[in-house]
């Protein structure tokens, strides 16, 4: 293995940990962009924060005709806001980005930068009705607890699920694994640059409130191409009846999942292909994600200027938008890996290729 | 006062199912051993503390019974490395999805509780209330591991850690009925510094929420003349604010009903008066829910009461009580077992 190889080790792991268990929600991305400054900070040429939030990071190659290569991850995470304060420790909250209200039931919460603890609980079983129990709870009867003495929460606070990281086997439980794991594979990359590129790191905000962060980070980047680095939904579950699953979107253990075609974006076709060669050529695992809808990052990027050729790279995750999450370290590892061999090998010529 | 959250922390912190309480029993038996005479399990499981009293005997006895039980879901069959469970109609399946739980196989796996996609389903099925038959249980290992870990019939506990909140409440679950246990165990204390007559016995029900297996049978092993009921009930909060349900960190509550004796009702509320401990009434118009159903018509009958600590958000992993409440019924169970004397099962009448 060459020396400058990243890979996932103990470091590695406790910084995704520190990551899935920061409070980043769509907005108040600051506690994430924190971790992230620490960790690239020894290894960029340049850093600045942006007028959205977005934390960009130059780290110049020493090739002659270096393409720009923007590597682009979100730093935010759905969650919630504080929206009124109803007495007695008991808070009234929106949605921020897209969560399956029937998700926050029953759930320990964290609230604001200091990470107040509540609880979103549901009235007995007892006290409700067959019928009543049929319907879901909808979002306006639902309210974070704090306990009685109430706290120093304000409206507009951010809150976000309270789970924390845990190893289970070749498995990672914790809630953000999208996109805080594609955030700690880029600062991985930003840490092992290769010298044949300038290498644009975008940790964006905003991306799950309609990826408005990657649209500015792009602009001001100006990239030759771009790599989207997210998790991507795994729906490699049984269906009900025992039928053959068809509609998975993408496979645990079965490595990183290139995107085709999502409802934002169509992949450049010479960038899908240049990723799976590399990847056959390392002997990597990988999959393309089933054509679908979802999005990432890359679709504000590839039509931003006069247009950036995009594709997207995902670590396949189970259960995203919900309090835990859960991917598999291999697959992390894959991805990081078909990155970092990808970038070394992208050459002034990469994309004088027709698309076909 | 002793602090008694650290202990009830550590008693919702373990696992504890109706008929595999064993978990909890070994924390509750290490904190009664020194504050009772004799400790023994009953052939069903519950935990039997004797405190003698000082009376002459034959020493009447009193039985203070709290159900260490705790609602949980069970695996009725696997799948694809998935696992499909019951939740025996005890919780509300709209607080399962996204749950932290813990699978109790071969060995503990923890284990996410989810809700598949509306497209996995049957027609319809995915909106609203996605029924208990179709959530799966993932444990995060291979299925061929899964198959060796875990058979049909392994129970599965909630996994969410106890959390302090605010006004010094407590949440986590098994709080129903671990308060209680934490309430007893208050008592327990206080009886130290109490001369009492009468025996005392400290009952750990099992297999309560289920059918109140422990509390008959250790009801009819124990005798007693007389039994105190601590369970939770409901606590006002979001969604609840009927006659049914109490405010918490107000004391504790009394029941009436047909599960209680009126005598042991108005010797409490007396009691509360007199300790000055704030209390709520609590109307049972038909079967109480708790313990004292059963103690009630064990062997030649037993004058029951029901004292509860009010709770939000029963049967869920974020059940919430005020530590307050837990130290105020330990005091007042203390104060009315030093208060029996010879007389006292002589005067108990049902025409009061």
């Amino acid at each position: 293995m060459p020396a400058n190889t990243p890979t996932i080790a103990a470091a590695q792991f406790k910084l995704l940990e520190r990551l899935t268990n920061a409070l980043g929600v769509s907005g108040d991305e600051g506690e994430v962009r924190r971790i992230v400054r620490e960790g690239v900070s020894p290894f960029a040429d340049q850093i600045k924060v942006d007028a959205i939030g977005n934390l960009l990071v130059t780290k110049h190659g020493s090739g002659r005709n270096r393409l720009r290569v923007m590597l682009d991850a979100h730093m935010d995470e759905i969650g919630l806001m504080i929206v009124s304060d109803e007495g007695d420790g008991l808070y009234n909250f929106e949605t921020v980005g897209g969560i399956d209200v029937r998700q926050l039931v029953g759930k320990n919460v964290l609230i604001g930068r200091e990470h107040i603890p509540g609880v979103i609980g549901a009235k007995a079983i007892h006290l409700t009705t067959q019928e009543e129990r049929r319907k879901s709870i909808p979002l306006e009867a639902l309210q974070i607890d704090v306990g009685p003495q109430g706290a120093k929460i304000e409206v507009g606070d951010r809150a976000t699920f309270a789970t924390r990281f845990q190893r289970v086997g070749a498995s990672i439980m914790a809630k953000a694994i999208d996109d805080r794991i594609g955030v700690a594979t880029l600062i991985e990359l930003v840490k092992h640059a290769p010298p044949n590129i300038d290498l644009l790191a975008a940790f964006t905000v905003q991306e799950e409130v309609g990826l408005r962060g990657a649209k500015v980070a792009a602009q001001t980047f100006a990239p030759d191409l771009a790599f989207a680095i997210d998790s991507t939904p795994a729906y490699d579950l049984p269906r009900y009846d025992g039928g053959e699953n068809t509609q998975y979107n993408t496979r645990l253990d079965h490595g990183p999942a290139i995107y085709i075609a999502d409802s934002s974006t169509l992949g450049d076709p010479r960038l899908i292909r240049f990723l799976s060669k590399s990847a056959e050529a390392e002997g990597i695992p990988y999959q393309f994600r089933q054509p679908g809808g979802g999005g990432t990052d890359a679709g504000a990027i590839h039509r931003t200027l006069a247009g950036i050729p995009s594709v997207s790279v995902s670590v396949p995750g189970r259960y995203a938008h919900t309090a835990i999450g859960l991917c598999r370290v291999p697959d992390w590892k894959h991805t990081l890996a078909l990155l970092h061999a990808a970038l070394l090998r992208v050459s002034p010529g990469l994309l004088a290729d027709e698309r076909r | 006062m002793s602090d008694i959250k650290p202990f009830l922390k550590s008693l919702i912190s373990v696992s504890g199912l109706s008929a595999y309480e064993t978990p909890v029993m070994h924390l509750i038996e290490e904190r009664w051993r020194p504050l009772v005479d004799e400790i023994s399990l009953s052939k069903l499981g519950s935990l039997h503390g004797l405190k003698r009293g000082s009376g002459s005997t034959p020493r009447p006895s009193i039985a203070v019974a709290t159900h260490m039980d705790a609602i949980g879901l069970m695996v009725t069959g696997l799948m694809d490395g998935f696992l499909h469970f019951t939740d025996g109609a005890v919780v509300d399946p709209r607080v399962l999805p996204g749950q932290a739980v813990t699978v109790h196989g071969r060995q503990d796996l923890p284990g996410i509780i989810v809700q598949p996609p509306a497209r996995f389903l049957p027609e319809g099925a995915g909106d609203g209330t996605v029924e208990v038959q179709y959530l799966l249980v993932d444990v995060g290992v291979p299925a061929r591991k899964v198959a060796e870990l875990v058979r049909v019939g392994d129970p599965i506990s909630f996994a969410s850690q106890p959390v302090a909140l605010t006004g010094e409440t407590l949440a986590g679950h098994s709080l129903d009925n671990r308060a209680s246990v934490a309430a007893l165990t208050v008592c327990l204390e206080e009886l130290k510094g109490i001369v009492h007559a009468w025996d005392v016995w400290a009952v750990a029900t099992v297999q309560e929420e289920i059918n109140y297996a422990g509390a008959y049978t250790s009801a009819y092993e124990l005798r007693p003349d007389l039994a105190i009921v601590v369970d939770t009930t409901f606590a006002k909060g979001p969604g609840a604010n009927d006659w049914r349900t109490f405010p918490i960190n107000k004391g504790p509550v009394l029941g009436i009903g047909p599960n209680i004796h009126p005598s042991l009702h108005k010797r409490f509320k007396e009691l509360c008066d007199q300790l000055e401990i704030p209390f709520g009434i609590e109307p049972m118009p038909h079967h109480s829910g708790t313990d004292a159903y059963a103690m009630q018509v064990t062997a030649e009958g037993v004058p029951t009461m029901v004292v509860s600590i009010p709770l939000r958000y029963m049967h869920t992993p974020v059940e919430l009580i005020a530590l307050k409440d837990v130290q105020r019924t330990g005091r007042l169970l203390a104060a009315f077992i030093g208060g029996l004397d010879r007389d006292t099962l002589n005067s108990l009448s049902g025409d009061e």
